[in-house]
C-alpha cells in the first residue's frame, strides 16, 4: 500500500472543480483508493464520497492507494492535487 | 381537427413547425417488491449506461453551441453517473429490501440530495444537490421509459412548447433549428418574450393550456404577430399563414432599408430611436438594427452572470466594449437595479413581503456604498472611450439623487486627482419609474441632465399592480390617461429647463404609444434592438403638428380603451 499526506491550501477546499477532477484522476486506476479525513475514509473515486466529507482550507488528509498501480496513482493524483492548487 | 389557442403577441413574425414540448414528463412510480434481482440490477446499469449517452452527446452539443465553460456542469452530471458508491448503494437497496429499481434510485439519491442540501454553511455544495436530482430525473426517465426533453439536441425545424422558459432553458437550444415559442405562463416584458424578441423568432406566451393541449411532434402555427397559434392546421390553415408570414418578411426587409436613415417625422422633426442591452453581445443586434444610441444599458446582468462581484476591472472592460462599440453615440448606463426578482448568490438580502417596495435599485447603492462606488468608478474610467450618460434606478426624493451625485463627485475627484483620465461631459440623469419623482419633475429637472422613462415599473407602480400577477395583468395600461399625464408632466419639465427625455419601457417601441409619444415632445425612443426599423418607419409617416392634436385630445380623455381608439382614427 502506498499512501500520502496533504495539506489542503485551496481556499474552496475539495468541493469545486477540482474535486471532479480528482475523482477523475483516480479513476484511470485500478488500485483501491481512499481518502481519509478526521477519521472517515471514502472512495476517492466516487464524487459523491469526497464531497460528503466537505474537506475544507487548512484540512489534513490521507490518501492511500492499494493495488498493482499503487505507486503510479499516488504520483498521479499528487500531480492533480498540485496542478488544481488544492496542495503545496 | 384544428384547435385555436389565444395569448399574448411577445414577439413578431410568423413560424410553423412541429411541436417541440419543453415540459418535465410523469415520473411518478409505483413501488414494487422484485423476486429477480439480477433482472432489476440489470435494468438499472441499461439506464445508468443510457443516461451517461445522453449526457455525452448533450456535453458535445454545449462545448459546440455554448463553449467549454458552460459545459462543465454535464461533466459533473457524467462524473455523478460514474461514482461506483452511488451504484453500488442502489443495487445493495435492491437486494437488501427487494424493491424495484426506481424505489430504490430515489431512496439512496433522496439521501444524497439531503446530505448536500443540508450544509447549509456552503452554497456550492446545496448547488450541487441540484445536480444529483438532475441526474436522478434522467436515470429515472430511462427505467420507465419515458422520453426527457433533451433541448440541446434538436436537430430539426421546432416550435419550443412549455409552460415558461428559465434562462438555463434557453441556453441549450440551438438557434438554428428553434422557429419559436409558445409559452402557458408570461407576458410580454417575461424572459421567454425578451428571449423570442433577441432571436427574432415569432412568440405567443400566456396561452394558459400549450402544454397541456399541444402533443410532442404536432403540427403548429405561431402567429406573433396576433398572438395566436393553431394546433394541427389543414393545408388552406397552412397556406394563410405561410403567405402571412411572406407579407411580414417582405415587409422587415422594407424597414431594413431604414438602417442607414435619420429618424425624422414627415414635417421634419428629428427623433432619436436607441437600443436596450444588458450585455456587450447585445451590440451586434445594436448596430444590425441602425441604432441611434443605447438608451438602456442594464449593468445588473453584469452581476447576475456572476457567481462572485464583479470587480472594477470586469466591469471597467464591459462598459469600455460597449461605448468603443457605439464610436461616440451616446451610451445610458444604468447602476445597479438589483432586487425587486433579481437576486444574487453572493449578495443575500433579506427575504422581503413586498421586494418591488423594498430593498432594490439606489435604495441598496446607496446603503452598500462600497458596491456603488466600484461601479461608478469602473464607469467614469471607462467615459473616456466613448459618449457616456449614467442614471440611477429607482429614485424616489431628491436628497436620494443628491447623495448619488454626491458619490459620483467624489469618485470622479479621486481618480483626477490620481492623473487618472475621465470625460467631462458624463451626463447625470435618473429613471422616471416611481409616480413620486414624476410628480417631482420640475424640481428634479433643474439639477439633473436627463430624464428616461421606465414605462414598465411606472405603469406598475401607478396602478399597484403586479405586472406578473395574471389576475390583475388588465391594469398595465400604458395608454391610460393617467400615465399619460405623468409622462406629459415629466416631459414638460425637462423641456422647461432644457433637459432631454427617453423612454426605455416596453412603450418605447409600441405603435399605439409611439404616435402619443411623438405628440407629448419625447426625445429618445429606446426599445429591444429589434423593433427600432419598424419604430423608425413609423415616425417618418407621421406629423408631429398632428400628434400634438392627438396628445392633447388623449390626455383629457376618461379611459385607456377610448385612447387606443383615438390613435387608430389618427393614424390610419
Amino acid at each position: 500500500m502506498e499512501s500520502r499526506n496533504f495539506h489542503v491550501v485551496a481556499e474552496t477546499g475539495i468541493h469545486a472543480r477540482p474535486a471532479t477532477l480528482l475523482v477523475q484522476a483516480a479513476s484511470k486506476f485500478s488500485s483501491d483508493i481512499t481518502l481519509s479525513y478526521e477519521g472517515k475514509d471514502v472512495n476517492l473515486k466516487s464524487i459523491m464520497g469526497v464531497m460528503s466529507l466537505g474537506v475544507g482550507q487548512g484540512a489534513d488528509v490521507t490518501i492511500s492507494a492499494s493495488g498493482e498501480d499503487e505507486a503510479d496513482a499516488i504520483t498521479a493524483i499528487e500531480d492533480t492535487m498540485k496542478k488544481e492548487g488544492l496542495s503545496d | 381537427m384544428t384547435t385555436k389557442l389565444k395569448g399574448i403577441a411577445a414577439s413578431n413574425g410568423v413560424a410553423i413547425a412541429k411541436a417541440y414540448k419543453l415540459v418535465d414528463p410523469d415520473l411518478s412510480f409505483k413501488t414494487q417488491s422484485i423476486t429477480d434481482i439480477d433482472a432489476e440490477k440489470g435494468r438499472l446499469d441499461a439506464a445508468f449506461v443510457a443516461s451517461k449517452e445522453d449526457l455525452t452527446k448533450i456535453k458535445a452539443k454545449a462545448v459546440e453551441n455554448l463553449g467549454a465553460e458552460e459545459a462543465e456542469v454535464f461533466e459533473a452530471h457524467i462524473t455523478i453517473l460514474s461514482d461506483p458508491e452511488m451504484i453500488d448503494s442502489i443495487k445493495k437497496q435492491i437486494e437488501d429490501e427487494k424493491v424495484n429499481a426506481e424505489t430504490a434510485l430515489k431512496a439512496i439519491t433522496d439521501n444524497f440530495i439531503a446530505l448536500f442540501e443540508g450544509m447549509t454553511d456552503n452554497a456550492y455544495m446545496q448547488e450541487r444537490a441540484a445536480d444529483i436530482r438532475d441526474v436522478t430525473k434522467r436515470v429515472m426517465s430511462h427505467l420507465l421509459n419515458v422520453n426527457l426533453p433533451n433541448p440541446a439536441l434538436i436537430d430539426e425545424q421546432v416550435v419550443i412548447i412549455a409552460k415558461d422558459l428559465t434562462p438555463s432553458d434557453t441556453a441549450q437550444l440551438d438557434r438554428q433549428f428553434v422557429k419559436g415559442f409558445i409559452t402557458d405562463l408570461g407576458g410580454r416584458t417575461s424572459h421567454s418574450s425578451i428571449m423570442a424578441r433577441t432571436l427574432e423568432i415569432p412568440a405567443v406566451v400566456g396561452t394558459e393550456k400549450a402544454t397541456a393541449e399541444i402533443e410532442d411532434g404536432q403540427m403548429v402555427i405561431v402567429d406573433g404577430l396576433h398572438g395566436e397559434s393553431f394546433v394541427l392546421p389543414d393545408e388552406a390553415l397552412i397556406a394563410e399563414y405561410t403567405k402571412m408570414g411572406e407579407a411580414y418578411a417582405a415587409q422587415k426587409a422594407e424597414w431594413a432599408k431604414l438602417k442607414n436613415e435619420k429618424t425624422i417625422s414627415a414635417d421634419n422633426v428629428e427623433f432619436m430611436t436607441g437600443a436596450n442591452i444588458g450585455t456587450p453581445k447585445d451590440l451586434d443586434g445594436v448596430l444590425e438594427n441602425g441604432a441611434e444610441g443605447v438608451g438602456l444599458y442594464r449593468t445588473e446582468f453584469l452581476y447576475m452572470d456572476s457567481n462572485e462581484m464583479p470587480t472594477e476591472d470586469d466591469q471597467f472592460n464591459a462598459y469600455k466594449k460597449v461605448l468603443e462599440g457605439m464610436d461616440g453615440k451616446t451610451v445610458t448606463v444604468r447602476t445597479m437595479d438589483i432586487g425587486g426578482d433579481k437576486e444574487l448568490p453572493y449578495l443575500p438580502l433579506p427575504n422581503e413581503e413586498n421586494p418591488f417596495l423594498g430593498y432594490r435599485a439606489i435604495r441598496i447603492s446607496l446603503d452598500k456604498t462600497e458596491m456603488f462606488r466600484t461601479q461608478l468608478r469602473a464607469l467614469l474610467r471607462a467615459s473616456v472611450y466613448g459618449n457616456l450618460w449614467i442614471m440611477f434606478p429607482m429614485v424616489a426624493t431628491l436628497p436620494e439623487f443628491r447623495a448619488a451625485k454626491k458619490i459620483f463627485e467624489e469618485e470622479k475627484a479621486g481618480l483626477v486627482a490620481k492623473d487618472i483620465a475621465v470625460a467631462d461631459n458624463i451626463k447625470l440623469g435618473i429613471m422616471i419609474e416611481i409616480p413620486a419623482a414624476a410628480v417631482l419633475a420640475d424640481k428634479f429637472a433643474k439639477e439633473l441632465d436627463f430624464f428616461s422613462i421606465g414605462t414598465n415599473d411606472l405603469i406598475q407602480y401607478t396602478m399597484a399592480a403586479d405586472r406578473g400577477n395574471e389576475r390583475v395583468s388588465y391594469l398595465y395600461q400604458p395608454y391610460s390617461p393617467s400615465i399619460l399625464r405623468l409622462i406629459k408632466h415629466t416631459i414638460d419639465s425637462a423641456h422647461k429647463e432644457g433637459k432631454f427625455v427617453a423612454v426605455c419601457g416596453e412603450m418605447g417601441g409600441d405603435p399605439i404609444a409611439v404616435p402619443l409619444l411623438m405628440g407629448l415632445g419625447l426625445d429618445e425612443f429606446s426599445m429591444s434592438a429589434t423593433s427600432i426599423l419598424q419604430a423608425r418607419s413609423l415616425i417618418k409617416k407621421l406629423e408631429v403638428s398632428k400628434m400634438q392634436e392627438l396628445a392633447t385630445k388623449a390626455l383629457d380623455l376618461d379611459t385607456t380603451d377610448e385612447v387606443v381608439e383615438l390613435v387608430k382614427a389618427y393614424t390610419n
